[in-house]
């Protein structure tokens, strides 16, 4: 039995027998190995086996190793407790039953560390297939734990595999989506969930110093893909789906506590999000903050300073932002100065362009639904709602005139921008300003919704006809804003491609193709 | 105290005897019932009453009934009357005493008379013993005659002179004939019979003298009746033509209503001067105007549409058999411009003169002549079913002629067509017209069976000139018109699906053929013109494939490109076949939402986007040229396109709109790259094949091509600035773009044009009126005050109470009913009891004073017997 020697002459007869040994079935090896402690050299060729070039024996001998050391971990032939390294096992006083095992130990952490290679493999196959196996030497392991655990008031979980699982799966040259969303499955188990976070965040920790806060798209993305597939438990009883059973300590289990997976679930994300993101990160973070993270954070609260800089970012991302600024608000207490002048200078022509707008306008109306606002502010986001829509599309613009209406309705005394009838002969210029920030300052209440009344000569139908309602009081009941938010311009051209009625035509004959309408288009353009 | 009752009955009597008319007028008898105040309307039964009427009436029934009760009280044994039928009320009196005489008579013959021999029954005649008449003749003689005058009419007297009518009759004429005695009971009744077999005779005998009577005069009425009228009336014919009156019946009907509808020779119009054509087309289209109007302000989108045949003056192009159509429905009003066409055609044209002559005549003689007209009215039908046929035949020519006559006989032949074609017409499509035969003398088939597919339609069309293509486009709609089979509809239809797709073909082609969809336009426009339907759902699936493929791109990617130069054409032909300014529109508005969604959504990445863009913008500027209306997407677009030509991006003042970006790769592409290449640039107009192939190689090429887009954009922003100068916030609308020009774009190296346009845009910009009236709400009708007026309301139902349900209607009624009863009830108990009390008085009063009347008898009596004895005791003494 010299490990070294045996060793030394495997790799000098690799190249010979390269051929024969790829001949070799890897699972016949394994068997052998597992049958008698004669054949246990010949793990060194299963080994070799695993470095190959093709993908199809590298498979077959990532499966062989597997099941070899899950069998061996079963009959407790590797070696437990601290390990030393092969010199000193050599040299050392041991009998033939720890050199076998010790040995083992070696060739299992070879072996490990091989996969952990392979999970950056360029071949999905294999990157997949060694998942898995790393998972299942995980739960073996986990069973069967390899450190001496009666010294330590510690359980007994294969944290260093999960570690190093997790610091591979978060790549920071490759995209690793698809292995990330194979990877969730394993996230179901309570426990892996738990340590997979704290890996996280171990990992996210050290990679994020050492970048120094630089932006990693990549590897940003990575984190993000195998967090946000993170699915929180909402009651302790569903904590019941465990890779490792712990039989006496279970009761006190960090893994098997809610309280500490918030915790730790809180500290992940916290440790992702205080580093600089790009801003799609920020936008995607946005849309599933306020349903799938704030809810499983133990202490909510603690995102302010995140939401806060997002909601300083502008456009889009403050948009979504306030989302989540909404929830704190609303359910957790949170004082926050100067909102509606932040919203009120949120409204830009983008708003009515961008692909949130049917949720800001939702957040908008919840938080504009209170009748306890002063009549300064409401005025003055009904008169920028209004000056606004003149750039707006008529999706927009069927959703922002009830919405306007509805804050006149809400407060009576926003009723002069639609009729003045003390001033009514008295024509003026627009004391509105709309650049100016403060919504105080912006005179909004001394205006008249002038742009409704330009609107009513909108060229869509609909929007004339909505539009046109402000030549009468506003009728009492108030109109439900979320019908209108989703409608989408291909259903309004739906709706009118619909009507199939008699078609009027036009008179004026056509004998040219770029007559009538005035000539404007055969004035700039000709047909050769 | 008998006395009063005595007295009272009396007056009953004296009352009873009175008529009612007199009771009412005698003012002692009338009480008025006097009303507080005069219901408009109503009839009040009770305004006058009768108190002594009805007061003995009351008195006069209780009498009858409760006084018999009373009197029978305590009474064991009753008078019953047991007399048949006494208490039943349904018989009439009548038949009661009939019947009861008959049961007597019954009675008697039952029980006694089968032994009693001697009394026999006694034969009455009108209710006196047959053996007393015969007894006392003479005497019934005189009494007789008068009565009997009644049952003689005169004509009996008059046919039966002599003779007895009936028994009594008879018997006085026997008696007057003087042998009474001498003829038995026997003799007598043998005659009677004799006499009444006569009478019967006799009677049959008139009857067939009056029938026979009859017959005679109607045949006289007949013969004079013919005199009375010359038409042959009803009766004659049937009696000329007794072999089927029937059939005749319904000719005759026939006729004679087609006689009456049949128009008798009317003026023809008079042809119109010119000055009257141009003056109907013009009111003709100014009411086509106002009806645009009207659709554009959207206040009655639902009435009915331009109807297409309005344009019949303007509709040369619908073809040669439509014409005949016209034909037909003007021969009635228009004879003369019928037989002109007559003598036009060859022989079979002159046939059908000859008809027409035949014709007239006919309709000269038809008021004359009833029984001719009758086959002449067939003859009519003939010659206008001759007329269709030789309509068919003629076009069957044309397809005969097709397979080997010379060309130049069809050329005249069509030129005739083409004259016939024209006569209602415009010179100047004529002139067209002519000019496309012109060209189409080399060989073009003439008929063209439609297309089945698109694949067939362009394999028509390919490889001819546009004008033969015209052509050809004119022949197969003149082959396949509607009129001349079931099925032609449709392929006509489908013809207009194929020809729309050809044009997208022809422009996504390279080089796209404009020239070639420009000569086309035409025709499209006059088969929209016939198949509005058809035509609006064309360009609507092209509308909505097209918005789906860009809600789908936009879905995916997030942008979509611009649309192709076949789209372009879509949209500019929609302009061209229906009205962009109606309010809503099943075919314009979607395509303007859809240029409008274009502008909005589709990145600008390049000189060939602008380009296309821009195309949209004069597009969009043309559908709302004559409703301006209001494009928000129109002047972001605009906007954007000249924030492509600023070099400064970082400046504000000014936001650009998505999918502008106020920053980013493609904000650069209006900006010159060499300053100096403005000094030759020359303004032309751009052709639109740019939107498809922009091939510029060099850098002064594309700054050229640069300036000639910001020109257009220029001169857009400036058309945009006219279009909404009335505009309520105008300065808002157009400050993003006054910003943007007045302080950021800096066009010092750009030619002098450009910058007087924008000099001429910000002049127009800056005075525009700032000020504007506050907004109040429309007046509305003041509210009215609160009236004290009683609030009338129209009842239609008098005393009845609404508003209820059925059910608690009729418990309120029977409520009332019940109420109304129980107080007649008691009311009437208490008279009962009144009269009750006021008889047993007079009873107790009548039984005291005959008790009194015998207690001073006896005293009397004792008296006189006192006096007698005190005598007697005297005399003894």
């Amino acid at each position: 039995m010299a490990p070294a020697k045996k060793r030394n002459v495997c790799s000098k007869t690799t190249s010979a027998n390269a051929a024969k040994k790829a001949k070799i079935d890897p699972s016949l090896q394994v068997k052998q190995i597992i049958d008698s402690r004669k054949n246990a050299n010949d793990v060194f060729d299963v080994l070799e086996c695993l470095q190959s070039e093709k993908e199809k024996e590298v498979i077959s001998a990532i499966n062989a190793c597997c099941n070899l050391f899950v069998a061996l971990l079963e009959r407790k032939d590797l070696f437990i407790g601290k390990l030393i390294d092969e010199e000193a096992m050599l040299t050392g006083e041991h009998n033939a039953q720890d050199k076998y095992s010790m040995f083992m130990r070696h060739r299992y952490n070879d072996c490990v560390e091989t996969l952990l290679e392979h999970l950056v493999h360029k071949s999905y196959g294999v990157k997949e297939c060694s998942l898995v196996a790393l998972m299942r030497l995980a739960s073996a392991e986990g069973q069967n734990p390899l450190e001496d655990l009666d010294w330590s008031e510690h359980v007994s979980f294969p944290r260093t595999l999960i570690l190093g699982v997790v610091g591979r799966l978060l790549s920071k040259a490759e995209d690793n989506t698809m292995l990330i969303s194979r990877f969730t499955e394993y996230l179901e188990m309570v426990d892996v969930r738990f340590y997979v976070m704290s890996s996280v965040r171990e990992n996210v920790g050290s990679v994020m110093v050492k970048s120094k806060g630089e932006v990693m798209p990549v590897y940003q993305n990575n984190v993000f893909t195998l967090v946000s597939s993170i699915i929180m438990p909402s009651q302790e009883s569903e904590l019941t789906n465990f890779m490792v059973k712990q039989k006496d300590k279970h009761s006190e289990w960090k893994a098997a506590k809610l309280n500490e997976h918030k915790r730790s679930f809180e500290r992940m994300w916290l440790g992702f999000l205080k580093n600089k993101l790009p801003s799609n990160m920020y936008k995607k973070i946005l849309v599933i903050l306020h349903d799938s993270i704030l809810p499983n954070m133990s202490n909510p609260t603690l995102m302010i300073d995140f939401l806060t800089a997002a909601y300083d970012v502008g456009g889009a991302i403050s948009l979504l932002a306030l989302n989540g600024l909404f929830i704190l608000i609303h359910h957790h207490n949170l004082d926050y100065p100067d909102f509606y002048k932040k919203l009120y200078n949120l409204l830009e022509p983008s708003v009515f362009h961008v692909k949130y707008r049917a949720r800001f306008f939702h957040l908008a109306n919840l938080f504009l639904s209170s009748t306890h606002l002063p009549v300064y502010l409401v005025a003055a986001f009904a008169k920028r709602l209004a000056r606004l829509a003149l750039t707006a599309p008529p999706e927009s613009l069927l959703m922002v005139l009830p919405f306007i209406y509805n804050l006149i309705r809400r407060h009576p005394s926003c009723r002069v921008l639609i009729h003045r009838p003390t001033t009514a002969d008295e024509s003026c210029e627009d004391p509105y300003l709309m650049d100016e920030e403060d919504p105080i300052l912006s005179h909004a209440l001394e205006s008249s919704l002038w742009e409704i009344k330009t609107l009513q000569s909108h060229y869509h139908p609909d929007v004339t006809r909505v539009a046109l309602k402000i030549n009468k009081p506003l009728s009492v009941p108030e109109e439900d804003i979320d019908e209108l938010l989703e409608i989408t311009n291909f259903e309004l051209m739906e709706r009118d491609l619909k009507a199939t009625k008699n078609v009027p035509l036009e008179f004026e004959p056509a004998k040219k193709l770029l007559q009538g309408g005035g000539g404007i288009l055969g004035q700039h353009f000709c047909l050769e | 105290m008998v006395k009063p009752q005595k007295k009272r009955s009396l007056v009953d009597k004296v009352r009873k005897s009175k008529t009612s008319a007199e009771i009412k007028n005698n003012p002692f008898e009338v009480k008025i019932n006097r009303k507080k105040f005069e219901v408009l309307g109503r009839k009040s039964k009770h305004d006058v009453g009768l108190p002594g009427v009805s007061r003995s009436k009351a008195i006069n029934k209780r009498k009858d009934t409760l006084l018999k009760e009373h009197q029978n009280k305590h009474k064991s044994n009753k008078f019953i009357d047991r007399r048949f039928g006494e208490y039943d009320t349904n018989m009439d009196p009548e038949d009661k005493i009939l019947e009861r005489f008959s049961m007597e008579r019954q009675k008697q013959h039952d029980k006694k008379d089968m032994f009693n021999l001697n009394e026999e029954e006694e034969l009455t005649h009108y209710g006196q013993s047959l053996a007393e008449m015969e007894k006392f003749n003479d005497l019934m003689d005189s009494d007789s005659e008068p009565d009997e005058k009644g049952l003689l009419s005169a004509e009996l007297t008059r046919s039966h002179f002599g003779g007895g009518g009936g028994l009594l009759r008879k018997k006085t004429g026997d008696d007057k004939g003087g042998a009474p005695r001498a003829k038995s009971r026997q003799e007598l009744i043998e005659e009677l019979i004799q006499k009444s077999k006569l009478q019967k005779r006799e009677r049959q005998v008139q009857k067939e003298e009056t029938f026979e009577l009859t017959e005679k005069l109607d045949k006289d009425w007949k013969s004079i009746q013919a005199l009375l009228a010359n038409k042959p009336s009803k009766a004659q014919r049937d009696e000329l033509q007794p072999e089927k009156p029937k059939a005749q019946l319904d000719e005759y009907d026939m006729m004679v209503r087609e006689l009456g509808f049949e128009m008798k020779a009317a003026p023809s119009e008079k042809l119109k001067t010119p000055e009257e054509l141009a003056r109907e087309e013009r009111e003709r289209l100014q009411r086509l105007e106002a009806d645009r109007l009207r659709r554009m302000l959207g206040d009655a989108v639902e009435s009915a549409p331009k109807a297409p045949a309005h344009l019949s003056a303007d509709d040369l192009n619908d073809g040669f058999i439509l014409d005949k159509d016209d034909q037909k429905a003007l021969s009635y009003k228009d004879g003369k411009w019928l037989s002109g066409e007559g003598e036009d055609k060859g022989d079979e044209g002159d046939d059908e003169g000859e008809d027409e002559e035949g014709e007239g005549e006919e309709e000269e003689e038809e008021e004359e002549d009833d029984g001719e007209g009758v086959a002449m009215g067939d003859d009519d039908e003939d010659g206008d079913e001759d007329d269709d046929e030789e309509a068919d035949s003629h076009s069957d020519l044309d397809s005969e002629q097709e397979s080997g006559e010379e060309a130049e006989i069809m050329e005249k032949e069509e030129e005739e067509e083409e004259e016939e074609e024209a006569a209602p017409g415009v010179i100047l499509t004529e002139e067209e017209l002519k000019a496309q035969q012109e060209a189409a003398k080399s060989e073009l088939p003439y008929t063209f069976t439609a297309p089945e597919n698109q694949g067939e339609f362009v394999a028509l069309l390919k490889g001819h000139s546009p004008e033969h293509q015209c052509v050809i486009l004119a022949r197969t709609q003149k082959c396949n018109h509607p009129s001349l089979a079931v099925g032609n509809k449709l392929k006509l239809q489908k013809l207009f699906g194929f020809l729309l797709e050809y044009m997208g073909d022809l422009a996504s082609s390279s080089p796209p053929e404009l020239n070639t969809i420009d000569k086309l336009i035409p025709q499209l426009y006059d088969m929209g013109q016939m198949f509005p339907d058809a035509a609006s759902k064309a360009l609507r699936s092209v509308l909505a494939d097209a918005s789906h493929g860009m809600e789908e791109d936009l879905e995916g990617s997030g942008g979509s490109p611009f649309p192709t130069l076949d789209m372009l054409v879509y949209l500019k032909v929609v302009a061209l076949l229906f009205p962009t300014s109606d309010y809503r529109h099943p075919v314009t508005t979607p395509a303007l939402l859809f240029i409008c969604q274009i502008l909005s959504k589709c990145p600008v990445t390049s000189l060939q986007d602008v380009t296309s863009g821009l195309v949209l913008c004069c597009l969009a500027l043309e559908y709302v040229s004559l409703s301006k209306r209001l494009l928000p997407e129109l002047l972001n677009f605009l906007c954007g396109i000249l924030h492509l030509a600023v070099s400064d991006k970082t400046s504000t003042g000014y936001s650009v709109v998505p999918p502008f970006r106020h920053a980013g790769k493609h904000s650069h592409l209006l900006l010159l790259s060499e300053p100096q290449s403005s000094a030759t640039w020359i303004n032309h107009t751009l052709p639109l094949a740019l939107t498809q192939h922009l091939e510029l190689t060099d850098n002064l090429h594309r700054d050229h091509h640069r300036m000639t887009c910001l020109f257009t954009c220029l001169d857009l922003v400036k058309h945009c600035c006219w279009l909404y100068k009335d505009s309520a916030s105008f300065t808002a609308l157009f400050q993003p773009i006054h910003t943007l020009l007045s302080k950021h774009l800096l066009l010092q190296t750009h030619p002098e044009v450009l910058q007087e346009l924008i000099i001429e845009i910000l002049a127009a910009i800056d005075c525009s009126p700032r000020h504007h009236n506050p907004l109040v709400f429309e007046k509305q009708k003041p509210i009215p005050l609160r009236m004290f007026t009683p609030k009338i309301v129209e009842v239609l139902d008098y005393g009845k109470r609404r508003g209820n349900t059925k059910e608690q209607k009729e418990s309120e009624r029977t409520k009332h009913k019940y109420k109304k009863e129980f107080k007649g009830a008691l009311r009437e108990i208490r008279k009962d009891n009144r009269f009750m009390a006021r008889e047993k008085l007079q009873e107790t009063m009548s039984r005291d004073s005959e008790r009194k009347r015998k207690v001073k008898e006896l005293y009397g009596s004792l008296g006189t017997q006192e006096g007698e004895w005190k005598a007697l005791r005297r005399r003894k003494k």
